[in-house]
């Protein structure tokens, strides 16, 4: 299965979980399913991952099942009652699933610790955390990103899923671009930006960091599509809180379908 | 309690690598020696305790056990949700120290005081709070509490000498003799010193049997303390701390759920700020009620009829 089939392979399991379950947050699942399968897939075993967009957490369950770290009976179990697999991840149910997240800026303070308790224990072991754009709003953001700075967190790499939208409105309308590349770089950040939805280039910008030691930690800014694989939810706010109706749902699997080429 | 605070951690870490201490940029004239020992297991976080929580989770989940330090409210309240999702949730080993609890910063007002931290941290999951009344127990909670690998509060007050006539043990402490028909008092913190004064000029001093309980959540009523109340049926609890989530709504909560009643129930607490003016850490107790004078008139109450 070559990488875009496996693209829309998972955007088909995140539609029919959340399809069977009537939930919502199906746009920023699909804004960042690529990064998580980049990421998850590729990423050393003793490296970490943290969610801190935790409610993207039916993309993270999809691609730890594809990666046989979630079985296919718990994914049947997603939304229900007495299920380990809630709409925002869990505390302490998987290994793979470190750190519970949903409210957003955790992230960032966790992956800056994990880095640095890698660097006190001279591991070459990498902290990946995955952020929306809209988290960045949160004051815990700059809090560890100038401690990672002055740290020297070089094994950090920071991803924002950038799709331009948050809770109630367009980021820019908001607080503004708390994403844009000038604000990380003056901080002292690595910054490089991409597509968010091809996984070459993520991969790719992995690469080129993972070999980059030189003291100071890495930004990857995915620039992304809320609800990308499904035309009708692309780019739209309430795709953020909306469950699919019957005819939704299977005219966004077809959609699917016919551009992965499954 | 700072210096011997300090001392304890410095001793700690020579025979313990995976001690990992935090601060919230405080600690001047105190932890310079710890930082010199530690060497880059010291961190200043800056001003910033959220991340400071979030991180010392970060580290914790990688296998260190880490203290975060600043002065209380700000240990507690700044970051509660770090606290709560972070270390809590997940049961790590990290132990935010706060000093300066109750109305320990006395005329630096209210947002450096820490009279509802226990409230706060005491019904979170896997939360162990330790409020040493005195030196000598302090040294005992923090035992307790580094030999654990879970959460932890620490807060941390004035620090005197514990008087020869209390004995530590599991809850904490308690007076020697045992043969009481008077008053079950207990305390909670180093007001504990407050009340001992109160007692030593008191009529009633020899009907009183006091008890000091320095972990929280108490989710069962010390046997000994059953016994005494059970004896007794007047009970005085003292706290720097409000009404709501300490020690005496818990004990209140206790003896209800174990039928037991009293003929005098009464709680000492902090009221918060009464007349909105500031002062002293003393000044504010004696606003609460919970200084030497008031203390032993609220005791010769319960005796009002003999």
């Amino acid at each position: 299965m070559n990488h875009l089939q496996l693209q829309g392979k998972l955007r088909t399991a995140i539609l029919k979980m959340h399809y069977t379950a009537n939930s919502g947050h199906i746009g920023c699942s699909l804004s960042c399913v690529d990064l998580l399968i980049s990421i998850l897939k590729y990423k050393n075993d003793d490296d970490s991952f943290i969610l801190s967009k935790g409610h993207a957490a039916s993309a993270l369950y999809v691609v730890l099942n594809e990666l046989g770290k979630i079985p296919d009976d718990d994914l049947k179990t997603f939304y229900k009652d007495a299920t380990k697999l809630s709409a925002h991840p869990a505390p302490l149910k998987y290994p793979s699933i470190t750190f519970a997240t949903g409210s957003l800026g955790h992230g960032l303070p966790l992956a800056a610790g994990v880095a640095k308790a890698k660097k006190l224990k001279k591991s070459k072991a990498f902290s990946y955390v995955l952020m929306s754009d809209g988290e960045t709003n949160e004051g815990t953001t700059w809090e560890a990103a100038h401690f990672a700075v002055t740290s020297k967190l070089d094994n950090l790499i920071v991803f924002i899923d950038k799709n331009g939208l948050q809770g109630f409105a367009k980021t820019q309308d908001v607080l503004g671009d708390t994403a844009h590349r000038k604000v990380w770089e003056a901080i002292g950040f690595d910054v490089a930006e991409i597509d968010g939805h091809n996984i070459e280039q993520i991969l790719d910008s992995m690469r080129n960091f993972i070999k980059k030691v030189n003291g100071k930690p890495k930004l990857i800014i995915a620039n992304t599509v809320k609800g990308k694989g499904v035309g009708f939810m692309e780019n739209m706010l309430e795709w953020h809180y909306n469950p699919m109706n019957e005819k939704q749902f299977e005219e966004a699997i077809g959609q699917v379908k016919h551009d992965y080429k499954l | 309690m700072r210096k011997h605070f300090s001392a304890y951690i410095e001793k700690l870490v020579e025979t313990n690598d995976d001690i990992v201490f935090i601060t919230g940029d405080l600690g001047f004239n105190a932890l310079e020696n710890l930082q010199t020992k530690l060497g880059d297991k010291f961190i200043n976080a800056g001003v910033a305790e959220q991340n400071m929580v979030g991180m010392a989770a970060g580290i914790a989940s990688q296998g260190f056990r880490v203290i975060c330090y600043s002065i209380a409210p700000f240990a507690v309240y700044r970051c509660l949700e770090q606290t709560r999702n972070d270390v809590c949730f997940h049961n790590l080993p990290v132990y935010i120290v706060g000093n300066g609890g109750g109305y320990g910063y006395g005329i630096m007002g209210s947002s450096h005081h820490a009279i509802e931290d226990i409230a706060c941290l005491s019904g979170l999951p896997n939360m162990r709070c330790y409020i040493p009344a005195f030196i000598d127990d302090m040294h005992k909670c923090m035992d307790e509490m580094f030999a654990d690998k879970t959460p932890a509060y620490l807060r941390l007050g004035v620090g005197k000498n514990m008087p020869a006539d209390l004995m530590m043990n599991e809850f904490g402490a308690s007076t020697l003799q045992d043969n009481f028909t008077g008053i079950t008092i207990i305390v909670q913190g180093p007001v504990a010193n407050n009340l001992l004064k109160a007692l030593e000029n008191n009529e009633h001093k020899k009907k009183a049997q006091v008890f000091v309980v320095n972990k929280m959540p108490q989710k069962k009523l010390p046997i000994e303390i059953e016994k005494s109340i059970l004896k007794t049926k007047n009970v005085l609890t003292i706290e720097e701390h409000i009404s709501i989530g300490g020690l005496g709504s818990t004990i209140s909560l206790l003896l209800n759920e174990n039928s037991i009643s009293v003929n005098k129930f009464k709680s000492l607490h902090a009221l918060g700020y009464p007349t909105g003016l500031y002062g002293s850490q003393a000044y504010h107790q004696q606003e609460s009620g919970l200084d030497e004078k008031n203390i032993s008139s609220i005791i010769n109450s319960y005796f009002d009829n003999e």
